[in-house]
């Protein structure tokens, strides 16, 4: 950067002076576990009231004087050509990010900031992670101006005043929002196991809490034969309705966490189209606000699930530009029917496929070789392990025979997947778009601009070869699009076509 | 399709010379082993040296002539592998930068590798190796022409 004209001291701004309060919070509350585990280990505990409580105090006061001086010396500008921020005590750091090089700025709110009415605003420049502009921590209304105004600087207006009230009156569109009752219906389906992984690693982690070796299987044993005994002299009938009461404490848990997490993220969610993008809100404890510029989106993904498919219930995604250290992947709709989600589609400017859409399957020899490649291999097992049986009479009779059976039908069954995701596969090309429908329980369908492709690879294996067909490869900003096993003929034309339709915009000129 | 242009004949050369460096290690292998004289002699040397002829000698020659590209008024095509074939082609229109890069053996020959840059996650980078130096620089400006804008 060159050298830039000193700006009046008074422009400098600070972070709300609650920020030192919350960053002590936050800084005290990662450092709290570590001190905790510290005192058992060492044993310090034992020694009583008069050493923990003043090193407690201590440990307090020196999180309070770090976060102290960190908000002391962080103060951040906004200027006529860029925002600029400078922070540090010893080993100072001045960073200028200028308007147009800035994305979008997203506002977070967590749990802590969020009691305190703080916002955490970060400067999206597409640099990635930790290296993003961030400003923590400002009241609502500053974050809100700063956004309005680095909105305004990136259009080009000439003062920030004015701009702020053009801004604020935005009209906006409601597309989405989830009330308690669809929030529920979606918690449902979200019904998940994770649960136990979690007290699992909590387990490994915090085992030297446990009155015994939970890994020691001689313990689970001894376990057994004591009161487990008694179990065992129950009968059938009180051991099924024992197990019985399992499952549906398992069932129950599943649904508390799928419940629970579903509430967490996406509660009082709401997709609102404003004149700069698709803005999402979401969250119960951290409320999140984002917003999507909609020329920055590259492609669309509707999702489902094994069981929500059933009763007809989808989502949608877009890829876009903006988080390519991401996944690049943002979720706009989570749970909804498809007739909701088309309006949405049609905001971002693509269209779901309809009547007039022409399907296309991968051809019948990628199936068959497919098929071919799962199943041989496992036949070859099976008769290979039967073969032993025969020859080795030492081992135990049955055994193999049960083990090549076992390998038989493993491999059937991958066979039938392999056929029944041939058939749920499909592709099509129209004059804007281009839909790849792909997937075996759950099927997903991507929708792409073809004028937003950045390149076309068509890719052939030996199969490929002898079969006449290809894999036909996109590459798509923050995402995939692949189609697989198209005729070779076929293949060809839908690249040529879709570069012909690339080369008659320039990427710079992309609408948007 | 149109017709591709053969890369530069120095192409071979560079990639025999990478097989050999690969080969090395199991030729030496092999030397020790003979030395321990386990199997009949050649047991071990006689196949490494007849795979080695074939990776050092044959391969590249037919790596070679599947490899090519074409260069278009706004697209580049790039044709290469021998069992995985594929077909790529990148818009100028799409390319975020372009480098040449050039290895100490490419640059003994006079070669220099051509990569392009998309936006895309899949071929986020495109190269096309075996261009004789001036060849690629030249191709450099010419695309760098029709990109509008370096960069987003």
């Amino acid at each position: 950067m060159t050298a830039l004209a000193a700006p009046p001291p008074e422009a400098w701004r600070r972070t709300s002076p609650l920020s030192f309060v919350v960053g002590a919070i936050l800084s005290l509350r990662s450092a709290a576990l570590p001190v905790v585990a510290g005192m058992i280990g060492t044993g310090m505990w034992r020694q009583g009231w008069l050493v923990v409580a003043p090193s407690l105090a201590a440990l307090l006061g020196f999180t309070a004087l770090f976060s102290y001086i960190a908000w002391r010396h962080f103060r951040y500008l906004v200027g006529e050509n860029d925002i600029r921020v400078e922070r540090g005590l010893f080993s100072r750091t001045a960073r200028a990010v200028p308007y147009e090089r800035i994305q979008d700025v997203s506002l977070e709110q967590t749990l802590i900031p969020r009691l305190f009415g703080m916002v955490d605003v970060k400067f999206e420049t597409g640099a990635g992670g930790k290296d993003e502009l961030r400003i923590r921590y400002v009241t609502a209304a500053e974050a809100a101006a700063l956004r309005a105004t680095v909105r305004a600087r990136k259009a080009g207006e000439e003062s920030v005043a004015g701009i702020l009230e053009t801004v604020t009156e935005d009209p906006s569109r409601l597309l989405f929002a989830m009330d308690l009752k669809r929030l529920a219906t979606f918690g449902v389906f979200e019904f998940s196991l994770v649960v136990f992984a979690v007290l699992g690693g909590a387990a490994q982690q915090f085992d030297f809490l446990l009155p015994y070796d939970i890994w020691d299987f001689r313990h689970w044993l001894e376990l057994l034969a004591g009161p487990g005994h008694r179990l065992q002299e129950l009968g059938v009938m009180t051991q099924a309705i024992g197990a019985a009461l399992a499952l549906t404490v398992l069932a129950l848990l599943g649904l508390v966490t799928g419940l629970g997490r579903t509430v967490l993220r996406d509660y009082d969610f709401r997709l609102e189209d404003t004149p700069k993008g698709l803005r999402r809100r979401r969250g119960l404890l951290t409320r999140t606000d984002a917003v999507m510029p909609l020329h920055r989106v590259q492609a669309l993904k509707v999702t489902t699930g094994i069981v929500r498919r059933r009763f007809g219930w989808h989502g949608l995604s877009v890829v876009s530009l903006a988080q390519e250290a991401k996944s690049g992947n943002q979720v706009v709709v989570p749970f909804a029917r498809m007739d909701e989600i088309a309006p949405v589609v049609e905001t971002a400017g693509f269209a779901l496929p309809d009547d007039t859409t022409e399907w296309h399957r991968a051809s019948r020899h990628q199936r068959t070789h497919a098929i071919a490649l799962t199943v041989v291999p496992f036949a070859l097992l099976a008769a290979a392990v039967g073969a032993l049986g025969r020859y080795i009479p030492d081992l135990a009779t049955g055994l193999p025979l049960l083990a090549a059976f076992g390998a038989a039908a493993l491999g059937a069954l991958l066979g039938l997947r392999e056929w029944h995701l041939w058939r749920r596969r499909r592709h099509a090309i129209d004059a804007r778009q281009l839909f790849v429908e792909h997937g075996w329980l759950a099927p997903r369908l991507d929708i792409a601009a073809r004028v937003k492709l950045q390149s076309v690879e068509i890719a052939q294996g030996p199969l490929g070869r002898r079969g006449g067909y290809a894999d036909l490869k996109f590459g798509v900003a923050g995402g995939e699009l692949e189609m697989h096993g198209v005729p070779i003929e076929a293949a060809r034309a839908i690249s040529a076509a879709v570069l012909d339709s690339i080369v008659a915009v320039d990427f710079s000129r992309l609408p948007g | 399709m149109d017709e591709l242009t053969p890369l530069h004949p120095n192409y071979v050369k560079v990639v025999r010379l990478a097989a050999l460096g690969a080969m090395l290690p199991f030729a030496i292998g092999a030397l020790v082993l003979e030395q321990a004289s386990v199997l009949p002699t050649g047991a071990f040397i006689v196949p490494v040296l007849l795979a080695g002829l074939y990776l050092v000698i044959r391969a590249p020659l037919r790596r070679y002539h599947a490899r090519g590209y074409q260069m278009g008024d706004d697209r580049l095509r790039v044709v290469r592998g021998l069992v995985f074939r594929s077909d790529t082609v990148v818009p100028f229109g799409r390319v975020q930068h372009i480098d040449v890069e050039q290895g100490p053996v490419e640059r003994g020959y006079g070669l220099a590798t051509l990569v392009l840059y998309t936006a895309g996650t899949h071929n986020a980078s495109v190269s096309l190796p075996g261009l004789a130096h001036s060849d690629a620089l030249e191709m450099r400006e010419a695309i760098r022409a029709r990109v509008k804008r370096e960069t987003l």
